[in-house]
C-alpha cells in the first residue's frame, strides 16, 4: 500500500533515460479528505503523456499543463488546489480537500 | 530530481531497501538518505520517524521547511505451518498490506484449496526459506506446533534482521523449545529473547481468527512503535 508508486518512478527513470523531457509530481500536503495521500506521484513528459495520479483524476489536467513549463525552464513549482466544488461533486469526486503538489524537472 | 538520485532510488526499491528523498522547500535542493546512513545524518530523529512509520510528509528542521518522501518496501509475512490459525492470518494479514508465504512441507495441509489467493510452497523451511530472502520488512511465525517445521524455520529467522519473530506454544512448549535452540543450534539467550511467545497481544483470544488478530496487532505494535516489547 505505501509501494504503489514502483512503477512511476522507474517510468520516470526510463523515459529520461530514453531522452524524453521528464517532470515529477508529488503530493507534498494535504488538508481534508484529499484523494491520494502525501508522497503520491505523477510522472509527465515533454508530450503530455503522464502515468501514476495525485488526485484521482481532480487536477491531473492543471498539473499536466504545469509540468510541460516546469520541463521547459528547469525550474520547480509548487502547486495549489482546492479540490472541493460543485463540478467536483457532479462528477462523483467527493474529495472536498486541498492537496499541495510539488513538480520537478527529472536532469 | 537529478537522474543520478532517481536511479539510485530505484535500485534500493528493487533491493527492497528503504530511502527517503529529502527536498528542501525554499532551494529545491535535494538528496537521498538510504535507511543504513540515516543514523550518521543530521536529521537523524526525524528520518527514523518516517522510516518506521513509511509515510511521507513535511517537516521544519534548522535549515527550514522540508519534504520527506518516503520509500519503504511492501512488508511481508511468512507462516511455517498451512493450519487452522494461518487461515485466518493470511486474509487479516493481506488486508494490512503485508504479502503472505505460508510454508508446510506436509501437503495435505497445504493445499490450494485451503488458501486461495495465498504463496504456499509444500516444502521444508531449509529449502523453502532462504530464497525468500527474509530481511528486516519481514515477519516470521511458526505455527506448527511441531518441531521438525518450527524449529528450522526459526532458525533462519534467528539468523536473519527481520523484525518480528513468534511462535505458538504455551509457556510450557516454549520451555522445551529455548531448550532445543540452544542445545542443538546453539543459539544464546539474548539471540532467542527476539522470539514472541506465547505469541501475539495479551487480549484473551480463544477462537483462530481472534489468536490472528492477536498476532497481527503485535507484528504491527513491532513495525510502527520504537519500543515495542
Amino acid at each position: 500500500m505505501l509501494a504503489r508508486d514502483e512503477d512511476i518512478l522507474k517510468a520516470a527513470e526510463d523515459w529520461r533515460k530514453a531522452g524524453r523531457g521528464v517532470a515529477l509530481a508529488t503530493v507534498v500536503e494535504t488538508w481534508g479528505s484529499a484523494p491520494r495521500p502525501v508522497g503520491s506521484n505523477l510522472v509527465i513528459d515533454d508530450q503530455g503523456n503522464f502515468l501514476g495520479s495525485v488526485s484521482g483524476g481532480c487536477v491531473e489536467g492543471a498539473v499536466v499543463t504545469e509540468a510541460i513549463d516546469v520541463i521547459e525552464s528547469g525550474k520547480p513549482k509548487t502547486l495549489e488546489f482546492g479540490v472541493a466544488d460543485e463540478t467536483a461533486w457532479k462528477v462523483g469526486l467527493s474529495c472536498g480537500g486541498t492537496i499541495r503538489v510539488f513538480v520537478e524537472k527529472v536532469e | 530530481m537529478k537522474i543520478e538520485i532517481l536511479k539510485t532510488l530505484n535500485e534500493e526499491r528493487a533491493a527492497r531497501r528503504a530511502a527517503i528523498v529529502v527536498t528542501h522547500q525554499d532551494s529545491g535542493e535535494q538528496r537521498l538518505v538510504k535507511a543504513e546512513d540515516a543514523a550518521r545524518d543530521p536529521l537523524k530523529d526525524i528520518l527514523d520517524k518516517h522510516f518506521r512509520s513509511g509515510k511521507s510528509g513535511m517537516e521544519e528542521t534548522p535549515q527550514g521547511k522540508v519534504f520527506l518522501t518516503v520509500h519503504v518496501p511492501p512488508t511481508r509475512l511468512v507462516i511455517t505451518g498451512a493450519v487452522h490459525i494461518s487461515q485466518a492470518l493470511a486474509p487479516i494479514a493481506g488486508l494490512l498490506g503485508y504479502d503472505v508465504t505460508i510454508v508446510d512441507p506436509r501437503t495435505a495441509f497445504a493445499s490450494i484449496e485451503r488458501f486461495p489467493d495465498v504463496k504456499v510452497i509444500a516444502e521444508w523451511p531449509d529449502v523453502a526459506l532462504p530464497p525468500l530472502g527474509i530481511d528486516r520488512y519481514t515477519a516470521f511465525v511458526a505455527l506448527t506446533h511441531d518441531p521438525k517445521i518450527d524449529d528450522p524455520g526459526l532458525t533462519i529467522a534467528l539468523k536473519s534482521h527481520c523484525f518480528y519473530i513468534g511462535a505458538l506454544g504455551s509457556r510450557k512448549t516454549h520451555a522445551r523449545r529455548v531448550t532445543r535452540l540452544k542445545e542443538e543450534r546453539g543459539f544464546t539467550d539474548n539471540e532467542i529473547g527476539r522470539i514472541h511467545s506465547p505469541i501475539g497481544l495479551d487480549i484473551g483470544a480463544v477462537s483462530p481468527a481472534e489468536i490472528a488478530v492477536a498476532i497481527m496487532g503485535e507484528i504491527t505494535a513491532r513495525l510502527r512503535q520504537a519500543d515495542a516489547a
